[in-house]
């Protein structure tokens, strides 16, 4: 007797599905960021008060997040390599560490939102921040999204199951880290 | 598990190394708009961001392995945002047009220019008081 087709592990297109559909969730996931994005460059380069606003925001944690980011991509990337070789455990071992990325990128968001909103710089103060904290809080919900879904794939692939699964999620963090590196310089670094 | 047969020929060092490219670019980014040079800014911030967005979608994504159509789904997304921008910064960027007008805007940024109203804040990165005022529009 046959095993039943998996739609994520079966070939429609040329491309496994599961990897069709998370670079189609990706596509999609362009338009939205990029609205935001696009709507924050119009107003940023409309009014000239916005640079004011923007010096506002401390360019150090932007900094150390993107690190934080940049390098639970690494894990993330080595977590595919892992799950390339059938090493189940390494991968596991590895995505945990992305997770702990994703956590500690939360936790210094969590610390500078605080700052931020104590000092009334919030998400009514005016425009500039109401865009701010959308375009950034987004962010932290595709994070949030990624850490959980991760924790997921990483007890799988500790008992050497789904380890396809690996590369999917390890494709939308690479995403969600591509987005921070358009928000660092428009958030943190033009001032 | 991925068909990507060529990810095989990738060891771990490979990367590790663009990820020191991409520390590297980020320092390069962090340092360059201190210079507070109007195109250095442009050239170090959003010119490294697009290097860098390109080695994550090439180095760790392997964009350029998967099938040409997925390539050009995402690239029509990315005309679909110019495309956005296009359409709405004419009317979004500007103050007044043919048969309209936006006099808060106006008003706001006489006021700007003026002296009466600012949102940088005193002395280092984080703002205070004015942060609470009134954006130009």
């Amino acid at each position: 007797m046959s095993a039943t087709p998996i739609a994520t592990t079966r070939s429609a297109a040329g491309i496994p599905t599961a990897r069709l559909a998370v670079w189609w969730i990706i596509a999609s996931e362009i338009v939205i960021f990029g609205g935001v994005l696009g709507s924050y460059i119009m107003h940023r380069l409309a009014h000239g008060i916005w640079a004011d606003y923007a010096a506002n925001t401390n360019p150090w944690i932007g900094l150390l997040n993107t690190f934080i980011l940049l390098t639970s991509s690494l894990a993330a990337v080595l977590a595919h390599q892992a799950a390339e070789r059938g090493d189940g455990a390494r991968a596991a071992n590895l995505l945990y560490a992305t997770c702990g990325g994703g956590f500690a990128f939360l936790c210094v968001k969590a610390f500078e939102w605080n700052y931020e909103i104590s000092h009334g710089m919030t998400i009514t103060a005016n425009t500039f921040w109401s865009f701010y904290y959308t375009a950034a809080g987004i962010h932290a919900a595709h994070v949030i999204a990624g850490v959980i879904i991760m924790l997921f794939t990483a007890s799988w692939a500790k008992r050497n199951e789904h380890l396809h699964r690996v590369e999917i999620i390890g494709i939308y963090w690479h995403f969600v880290d591509v987005v921070w590196i358009f928000l660092f310089p428009l958030l943190y670094i033009a001032k | 598990m991925s068909d990507h047969a060529d990810h095989a020929d990738h060891g771990d060092q490979h990367y590790i190394k663009i990820w020191g490219y991409l520390v590297a670019l980020l320092t390069i980014s962090f340092v360059g708009p201190m210079a507070e040079i109007q195109w250095l800014t442009l050239v170090t911030a959003f010119g490294i961001a697009v290097v860098k967005a390109y080695l994550v979608a090439v180095h760790f994504m392997h964009i350029n392995l998967t099938p040409r159509f997925v390539i050009y789904t995402v690239t029509t997304t990315l005309v679909f945002m110019l495309l956005f921008f296009a359409g709405t910064a004419p009317d979004v960027m500007k103050a007044e047009g043919t048969n309209w007008v936006k006099p808060a805007w106006i008003e706001a940024d006489r006021a700007y220019a003026a002296g009466e109203v600012g949102g940088r804040a005193h002395g280092a990165g984080h703002g205070e008081d004015h942060a609470e005022e009134e954006a130009p529009h």
